[in-house]
């Protein structure tokens, strides 16, 4: 069998995506048996120039993790596209926004603002702002323009899969690749690879009443949650009811923290803060508007913490005034 | 979108009343042009049966498999077309309307922009059915019995009505007594009847009535369930007497040492003790004991009721029940308030002795009233000029803005009692005089030649500075008198203030406990202002009385009647149609994460342990949405409104034309 081509590229990410498939351990050895690596910023050195010069739909494969933040970003994301016969959005960035899209709650004017005039540990006296492009005597230097918002990859260009997850579980990887590399039939283009269709509660082995009541909320990092019951009876936040399954339960259950939402919603949902709001709303035991009002107060950043990761492709999408 | 359903649309001109604002035949033109629709037609009137026979043409001819019509509200005119559908053997659910008579003719002017309008409307409805599925229908039986909450009048009256036409009836009032206000009133205008020597037999009958279930000091806490299968919560407060014990001899209250209670029956006027009836004639004739007032409860000694009660019937340990009865039909009666004339602090109530609220002024010529029916001062003389003052509150941009009706005919009516009774130089002032009902004009020309004065101009306030040597002493009503167009100043020994009638304080939380809206003046909304007046939007919750609008007797007991008729009509009728928008659970979707079954209100929703999903059970099913709503995930759908449907309407509306 002839080696894949593979290309892995990050936008406005971490790194914890790549990190995320070294995570799969000695099986990367496996994969480097049955993959060249044409890109992949994060570990090994090449040019931007060689993907350029390479046939378009050179690459068999393209994960690319990371949001889309800049014009480098959708640059580099136009340029696989043209090049790759599978591009995967890997990962909650490059799937929905990610954390990177909590900045679509602000405009970009504001973050500007707050990082080269505001910020306590900023000393700018003459309020400079990067530049876009700037002439220097050996000619024009450009750096990369901030777009107005950060985008998911599907919304700059055509995307054939989704690998969910901040980041995506080794193991889920692991199948992804195995599934590519194997040449299994795919399913059809748009679909949520490496996730359950269901949400998280589908695997979740907590036990869960059925009279939810909030009274007020409490927060994980002063809390010491009970490890047998479902974390929105012990009034905790847990996205688990808006979030895809697939992750393994790693919060859930091995570590006795929360879900925090990364896999993005089941199939056939609108929106997962919206679908939280909705859940959160019905599990108050609160009814009257003051008592709500008072739950309510108890949760700060209502709206991060409902749409951590899915800010892009959210029905809010974005701060417009 | 491609489709290969075949969409009928016609558009309704409803006469003149959509044709003069919205462009009909470009509406037309331009639904040819939507997906799937075949067929396009505009006509005079869509709900007549030659619009109906359009459809069923159509539906054979051009083999329709989806129709939309554009006319007025679906509360008027769904039930008719989905009936046409179906007469055209098409599921009756395959059909949408859109409505551009309330939404766009009846509301807008500009012609151009209507048309727009009604142009998205309908792409919105024609987008919307083609995600409709066909869906059954289905029949349960009606519960036999009826709830009646709230024991004034129109209460007795629908009650009565029931139970003699042989239906169970439960009455539920929350004060110790049926009879409402009219129990406290002297005369009737205008014929000037005795009202309790008409109230008190119908009372009676009520209290003797084998069909009537009479629950006294009780609230209505809960309603739910649906039309024809009501489950109604009532609280039976505690009353410290066993009511089947008790025969109301009335020793006990001779005897309860706690006697200086203010009498809430009497307006304060006079006292009762903590053991009491509200009045001689009330129904049930059981005392009640007034634990805040009662001494045994305050102190822990006395008991004094059940020393001399040889019944037994005394029962401090009592404890409030809670009652869940099962009815086809409720019909509200829970009347209403009058306005606090203290909200008016420039006509003195309070400030001045003299100056009374109607409440007291009709307890005050009562008979059976604290001064035995005389008209008297506080110093215990007879007046001998009176002023009464119409629509204080009433007709006020910062109050009432309604007319309360019965203020006009009230007033009246108390001029010619402080007439009849002590002969005083009577003034009323008025801003016009409203005597709409039969005999009441006549009524007025008679007050007309008793000598009352009558000066047209709203009172601007009561006052005790003198201006003039006649003043001294006196009450000084300062009014403008728009036929002379001059101020003046009437100085009066007694004033009565006749208050517009209001929605009840707790009218808000009725309306929520039986699901049913208020209109912009705190009143329970009908359905119909013509069509349904005591019918509410709920079929099988009707309303009868005051707590619609402020009523007279006569019309708070014709709509008594006319509740009835329509829960008798309901109920005999034996079976109901519900609509099949019940929800369901889509198992490939659902997680199991149990949050519709701790929200869903009617204990529908339960959890299958073998395949780990929550489950609706259809025939407990109202079709709430709440689970839907809930359902984070989006396995929970509710069927006729699914996302699809929904958000293709949006759709519809929203995209640019």
């Amino acid at each position: 069998m002839s080696k894949l081509n593979v290309a892995i590229y990050w936008g406005a990410a971490c790194g914890g995506c790549d990190v995320a498939i070294l995570d799969i351990h000695e099986k990367v050895l496996k994969v480097k048996e049955a993959c060249n690596f044409w890109l992949w910023p994060v570990a090994m050195d090449f040019k931007y120039k060689d993907v350029e010069a390479l046939a378009d739909g050179f690459l068999d494969l393209t994960l690319f993790s990371g949001a889309v933040r800049n014009t480098e970003n959708q640059h580099i994301a136009q340029l696989l596209r043209k090049k790759s016969k599978v591009l995967v959005a890997f990962g909650s960035c490059a799937h929905t926004g990610g954390i990177p899209a909590l900045a679509n709650f602000y405009r970009k004017e504001d973050i500007l603002k707050r990082v080269y005039e505001e910020s306590q540990s900023t000393d700018n006296p003459n309020k400079v702002r990067p530049q876009v492009s700037h002439k220097v005597p050996e000619g024009e230097i450009e750096i990369p323009a901030l777009f107005d918002w950060v985008k998911s990859l599907d919304q700059v260009v055509k995307v054939d899969y989704y690998v969910p997850g901040c980041p995506p579980n080794p193991e889920r990887i692991w199948e992804v690749l195995l599934a590519v590399v194997s040449g299994a039939k795919l399913p059809p283009p748009g679909a949520v690879l490496g996730a359950g269709d269901k949400a998280l509660c589908d695997t979740c082995e907590r036990k869960r009443s059925e009279e939810k009541s909030i009274k007020e909320f409490k927060r994980i990092a002063t809390t010491i949650p009970d490890p047998e019951l479902c974390f929105l009876d012990q009034g905790l936040i847990c996205m688990g009811p808006v979030t895809r399954s697939g992750c393994g339960n790693q919060c859930t259950v091995a570590s006795n923290m929360p879900c925090r939402g990364c896999y993005g919603q089941p199939e056939g949902t609108m929106d997962q803060g919206a679908k939280m709001v909705a859940a959160i709303g019905a599990a108050l035991e609160a009814k009257d508007p003051e008592a709500i009002d008072r739950a309510l107060d108890s949760l700060p950043d209502p709206a991060g913490y409902f749409y951590r990761f899915s800010m892009s492709t959210s029905l809010l999408e974005r701060r417009k005034e | 979108m491609s489709t290969n359903e075949r969409i009928g649309v016609y558009i309704c001109h409803c006469g003149s009343n959509i044709a003069q604002t919205v462009d009909c035949g470009a509406l037309t033109e331009y639904a040819k042009t939507l997906p799937g629709v075949v067929v396009a037609k505009e006509y005079k009137y869509m709900c007549s049966d030659p619009g109906q026979d359009l459809i069923k043409k159509d539906v054979a001819e051009n083999k329709l498999t989806r129709v939309v019509v554009s006319s007025c509200s679906p509360l008027m005119h769904e039930e008719t077309f989905r009936t046409a559908v179906e007469d055209a053997g098409l599921n009756r659910f395959l059909f949408q309307m859109s409505n551009i008579r309330e939404q766009v003719s009846w509301v807008h002017k500009d012609k151009v922009k209507a048309t727009e309008k009604a142009k998205k409307l309908l792409r919105a409805a024609a987008n919307r059915v083609l995600h409709q599925r066909p869906l059954e229908r289905r029949e349960v039986p009606v519960m036999p019995e009826v709830v009646v909450v709230g024991g004034g009048i129109a209460g007795i009256e629908a009650a009565l009505r029931l139970a003699d036409a042989g239906k169970k009836v439960h009455l539920v009032e929350k004060e110790p007594t049926i009879g409402g206000h009219m129990a406290r009133f002297d005369k009737t205008f205008p014929t000037l009847d005795c009202a309790a020597c008409i109230l008190t037999p119908k009372m009676v009958s009520v209290g003797q009535h084998p069909n009537i279930n009479l629950m006294v000091c009780s609230e209505v806490e809960e309603v739910s369930g649906y039309t024809g299968n009501f489950k109604v919560k009532v609280r039976k407060k505690a009353t410290c007497v066993d009511n089947e014990k008790c025969v109301g001899c009335g020793v006990c209250w001779e005897k309860c040492p706690a006697k200086k209670i203010s009498s809430e029956f009497e307006e304060g006027l006079a006292n009762r003790t903590a053991i009491y009836i509200p009045f001689p004639q009330a129904v049930p004739k059981r005392p009640v004991i007034d634990r805040d007032n009662c001494i045994y409860f305050k102190t822990g000694k006395c008991k004094v009721c059940e020393k001399f009660c040889d019944r037994k019937a005394i029962d401090f340990e009592q404890k409030d029940e809670v009652v869940e009865l099962t009815v086809g039909a409720v019909i509200a009666a829970t009347g209403f308030e009058t306005l606090d004339p203290r909200e008016l602090p420039r006509y003195g109530y309070g400030r001045f002795d003299n100056v009374l609220s109607p409440l007291e002024f009709e307890r005050m010529t009562n008979a059976s009233g604290p001064t035995a029916g005389k008209v008297l001062l506080k110093d215990g003389t007879a007046p001998k000029s009176v002023a009464i003052l119409h629509c204080i509150g009433s007709r006020d941009e910062k109050h009432l803005k309604h007319c309360s009706r019965v203020c006009c005919m009230y007033s009246l009516k108390f001029a010619h009692l402080v007439e009849e009774k002590t002969h005083a130089e009577i003034t009323n002032f008025y801003i016009d005089i409203r005597a709409f009902g039969k005999g009441y004009e006549e009524f007025y020309h008679r007050l007309l030649k008793e000598g009352v004065t009558f000066v047209r101009g709203k009172a601007a306030e009561v006052t005790d500075v003198v201006e003039a040597p006649e003043e001294q002493g006196k009450l000084v009503v300062v009014a403008e008198d728009t036929l002379l167009g001059k101020v003046r100043r009437v100085p009066v020994d007694m004033v009565v203030l006749s208050t517009g009638l209001r929605a009840r304080s707790d009218a808000g939380h009725m309306a929520h406990v039986l699901g049913i809206s208020r209109s912009a003046d705190g009143f329970f909304l009908e359905r119909h202002p013509k069509l349904g007046p005591v019918d509410t939007p709920t079929e099988g919750i009707y309303l009868a009385g005051a707590c619609q609008g402020p009523k007279d007797i006569p019309d708070s007991v014709a709509q008594g009647a006319a509740a009835a008729a329509c829960a008798l009509s309901l109920i005999v009728r034996g079976r109901v149609v519900l609509e099949p928008v019940t929800a369901e659970i889509d198992e490939k979707k659902c997680a199991g994460c149990k949050l519709c079954i701790a929200n869903c209100p009617y204990s529908a929703i339960e959890y299958d342990e073998g395949k780990k999903v929550s489950v609706v059970i259809e025939a407990l099913c109202k079709g709430c949405g709440t689970c839907v709503a809930t359902c984070p995930s989006g396995a929970a759908r509710q069927k006729n409104f699914e996302d699809a449907q929904i958000s293709s309407e949006i759709v519809g509306i929203l995209a640019s034309m």
